[in-house]
């Protein structure tokens, strides 16, 4: 080393790690969505109401996803107890909020998210000691423990669930700021807090903690080695995607205006954790984007035959052993230059 | 007390190489033994590392060196014994607290983070620069102090204008000189290095002795290596395992001319290399 070769270094632009061409893409998806309010009822006249809110729902259903892949896809926590977490944020607004009134969200959200960081820092004491399929089968545990004391408990409505009349109330000294009770107001909400959350997430990956948890998803036993505790990093991601979840709850119960215990159900663990491996594991975007593609084919199929679930099963089937990386995989292979197309392809080939 | 003797005669023996003046043991094991079940992988170990010295353990498969490295380290935990090191026995401790006393090792199978960049492999090693890692919203690459550690191990070991590879995309002996640099990033204050050399061509090793002859004048090293010719060329003083016990001890050359270590691994091992 006798030349003095400038060390080159990752600016900050680098170690966001989306390359520029697919960001734009991921941009452009964005934007779209984002102006659907605008040109919908043009371009679906009599259905623009139902996709609105369809929209609405994906987008929560994507933070969920995007809380669930914090877990998975960098700390390598394979959970399938996660939606018992989103059940618990709608059913801390159903109970915390008065029955015919509006709920304030400046006390039932941070009590809300306060109530499930706390019991996710119970459950993740409990659990994060373990590893690999253990980990799995602890999770789902406390997942179906939380469903059924839902399911048989009276102040919670039960298995038919419980309901919440008015939206939450967003005001400051008794103004309303804004009425999350029409739609189009809920759909900036969430989307304002979809993005938020992919923000504050990437953040959270560019940081010295993002940059541990993922050390551990990868290898925790080196990372022990250099003298990092795994088990304290993964159980602060834990709780920190639960959170995440609850909020996502919070939203989908304020939305729908009821909450049920098959919000908590393993189904749905499983259904956002396919959204997940389908979007690219470990990406973030790619949790978006499994949410809006399985979304999206579901309705599209259901609306067209009634074995939508036999299908639906083979396309995922096919979309996973031909999409390694998943749908985010696919979309950056695709936008990237053509001169690093192959040998981005060759490396591809060479990580399996 | 035995090895504290040995080490005085070695000084005398030995004015040509760099050796400290007064044997200051930076590392001290007594009686360090791990059983799995039944068998005795590692049995009633003493050894003496002392500062500026590299001592190397050698000895044939199954002796119970990874197994000694494992133990030191905290990676597992003795049945019996201690290990005196800054001033504390730290037999026992787990292998995160062992690392932050200051104990860098490396492995006997490449264990980097294959999906990461040289850069990002480097990096994580060297945020221990940080008393904790529990910081989650400063951009980790604006951290000056963690950023300089990186870029100094990556130029020790040669792999400055690699940093950008990902691990995987890279050959066995650069992978092995990342594992080097991933330990040099954490500043560490005694080096536990498992077989650097292996799996090396004969161009590479040549490269990791250079750097280990380097490396010997700022650390106190302990080294498990088979590749004889390097293990002459680096230590001070030596420790030949066999089925789990220490056979001999001492300076290099005093445990190159034992009769007992000659019969039972040296002789034999020329012939199987």
């Amino acid at each position: 080393m006798t030349t003095a070769a400038p060390v080159s270094r990752p600016t900050g632009a680098a170690a966001w790690s989306v390359p520029s061409r697919f960001a734009l893409l991921l941009l452009a998806l964005a934007a779209v969505l984002a102006f659907y309010p605008l040109y919908g009822e043009a371009l679906f006249p009599g259905q623009h109401d139902y996709f609105l809110q369809k929209l609405t729902a994906i987008m929560i259903l994507a933070m969920l996803a995007m809380s669930l892949d914090l877990l998975v896809g960098i700390g390598g926590m394979v959970s399938l107890g996660h939606a018992a977490f989103f059940g618990l944020g709608g059913y801390a607004l159903a109970l915390l909020g008065p029955e015919y009134e509006a709920a304030n969200l400046w006390t039932t959200l941070p009590m809300t998210l306060g109530a499930v960081g706390l019991a996710a820092l119970v459950i993740g004491a409990l659990s994060i000691r373990t590893g690999g399929i253990y980990f799995i089968m602890i999770t789902l545990a406390f997942g179906q423990m939380f469903y059924y004391v839902f399911n048989d408990a009276a102040f919670a409505g039960g298995s038919d669930g419980t309901y919440i009349y008015v939206r939450p109330a967003v005001a400051v000294f008794g103004v309303a700021l804004i009425d999350l009770g029409d739609a189009v107001t809920f759909f900036y909400v969430v989307f304002a807090a979809m993005m938020g959350t992919y923000v504050f997430l990437r953040v959270l990956l560019a940081s010295p903690f993002g940059k541990v948890l993922r050390g551990i998803g990868i290898n925790p036993q080196r990372v022990r080695g250099v003298g990092y505790n795994p088990d304290a990093y993964k159980l602060v991601a834990f709780v920190i995607g639960a959170m995440l979840a609850g909020l996502a709850g919070y939203l989908s119960a304020a939305q729908f205006g009821f909450v049920n215990p098959s919000m908590m159900s393993w189904h749905h663990s499983g259904t956002v954790l396919v959204m997940v491996i389908l979007g690219g594991l470990g990406t973030l975007h790619g949790a978006i984007l499994g949410a809006f593609a399985l979304e999206i084919l579901h309705a599209v199929i259901e609306a067209r035959t009634e074995h939508w679930l036999l299908v639906l099963g083979g396309l995922i089937i096919v979309m996973v052993l031909t999409l390694p990386k998943g749908i985010a995989g696919l979309l950056e292979r695709i936008t990237a230059p053509r001169a690093n197309r192959a040998r981005t392809g060759h490396e591809d080939r060479g990580e399996s | 007390m035995k090895t504290v003797a040995k080490a005085d005669i070695r000084r005398m023996q030995h004015a040509s190489k760099p050796a400290p003046a007064v044997a200051e043991p930076v590392m001290r094991v007594e009686g360090l033994t791990k059983s799995f079940g039944g068998l005795t992988a590692v049995a009633h170990v003493d050894l003496i590392v002392n500062a500026g010295e590299a001592h190397a353990v050698i000895g044939p498969n199954g002796a119970g060196k990874s197994t000694l490295v494992n133990l030191l380290t905290g990676h597992l935990k003795p049945s019996a014994g201690h290990i005196h090191f800054g001033g504390r026995d730290i037999a026992g401790l787990p292998a995160h607290k062992v690392a932050r006393l200051g104990i860098g090792r490396s492995y006997q199978k490449t264990n980097v983070f294959a999906p990461l960049t040289v850069w990002e492999n480097v990096w994580l090693t060297g945020q221990t620069a940080l008393p904790h890692a529990m910081r989650f919203l400063r951009p980790a690459h604006t951290l000056k102090a963690v950023r300089e550690r990186v870029e100094e191990a990556l130029e020790l070991v040669g792999l400055t204008d690699r940093a950008h590879t990902p691990a995987a995309a890279m050959s066995h002996g650069e992978q092995r000189q990342l594992e080097l640099a991933m330990v040099l990033a954490t500043k560490p204050r005694f080096l536990a290095l498992d077989e650097p050399m292996a799996g090396m061509g004969p161009e590479e090793s040549e490269k990791v002795v250079e750097l280990l002859l380097e490396l010997r004048k700022t650390y106190p090293v302990l080294l498990v290596e088979h590749d004889m010719d390097a293990v002459f060329s680096i230590a001070h003083t030596l420790t030949v395992m066999v089925n789990g016990r220490v056979l001999e001890s001492g300076p290099v050359d005093q445990v190159r001319e034992s009769k007992a270590v000659q019969e039972a691994y040296l002789g034999e091992g020329d012939e199987e290399y």
